[in-house]
């Protein structure tokens, strides 16, 4: 799993039946210290994660198991809103 | 699976329901001197390790094995605390070049 920042929604009227009424986040990893790191990732919401939240996600088969989704082809869900990441003192 | 040390935890109370109960750490990929390979990320503990502990992780839809019956989305999990790592040189006599 990872820890990411929410940067933004995606919009598809055309995709996979089985995605319908699938929320989908545009997803950005971030260090425990909340920088960003590269790349972005297009994510399964399954817990109503907003704007510029904190959340955890899943990667792979994994993210089938996330709730509700099933046997649909996702590989990256959000399943997890983050309260606090600590790091240990150095 | 890989080596890794924990470096922390990740609070959140909004979660998977399969996810209650269990908690999150922090990792960071090491060698087998300690030394961090890799960025953190977050495993799903089942073993009860804790912080500044040298564990191993299997990552994959495997790492949910670990919580069988349940099914747990997670795709990295800490499933042992290591005790002690000993590298051994390699049929050269030679130590492995990292």
């Amino acid at each position: 799993m990872f820890l990411a920042r929410v940067a933004g929604t995606v919009v598809a009227t055309r995709k996979d039946e089985r995605l319908q009424g699938m929320k989908l986040l545009l997803v950005v990893p971030i260090t425990p210290d909340g920088e960003d790191e590269a790349g972005y990732h297009v994510a399964v919401d399954t817990v109503h994660a907003g704007n510029r939240e904190t959340v955890i996600c899943v990667r792979g088969s994994s993210a089938r198991m996330a709730e509700g989704i099933g046997d649909c082809p996702v590989d990256t869900a959000i399943i997890g809103i983050v309260d606090h990441a600590d790091l240990d003192e150095a | 699976m890989d080596l890794a040390r924990v470096v922390g935890t990740v609070v959140s109370t909004v979660k998977d329901s399969q996810l209650e109960g269990l908690k999150l750490l922090l990792i960071r990929p090491v060698d087998p001197e300690g030394e961090f390979t890799g960025p953190a990320m977050i495993g799903l503990d089942a073993v009860g390790a804790g912080s500044g502990e040298t564990v191993f992780y299997v990552t994959g839809k495997e790492a949910s094995f670990a919580f069988l019956p349940d099914h747990v989305p997670a795709d990295v999990s800490v499933v042992a605390i290591v005790d002690a790592v000993h590298e051994s040189t390699d049929l050269r006599g030679k130590r492995r070049v990292k």
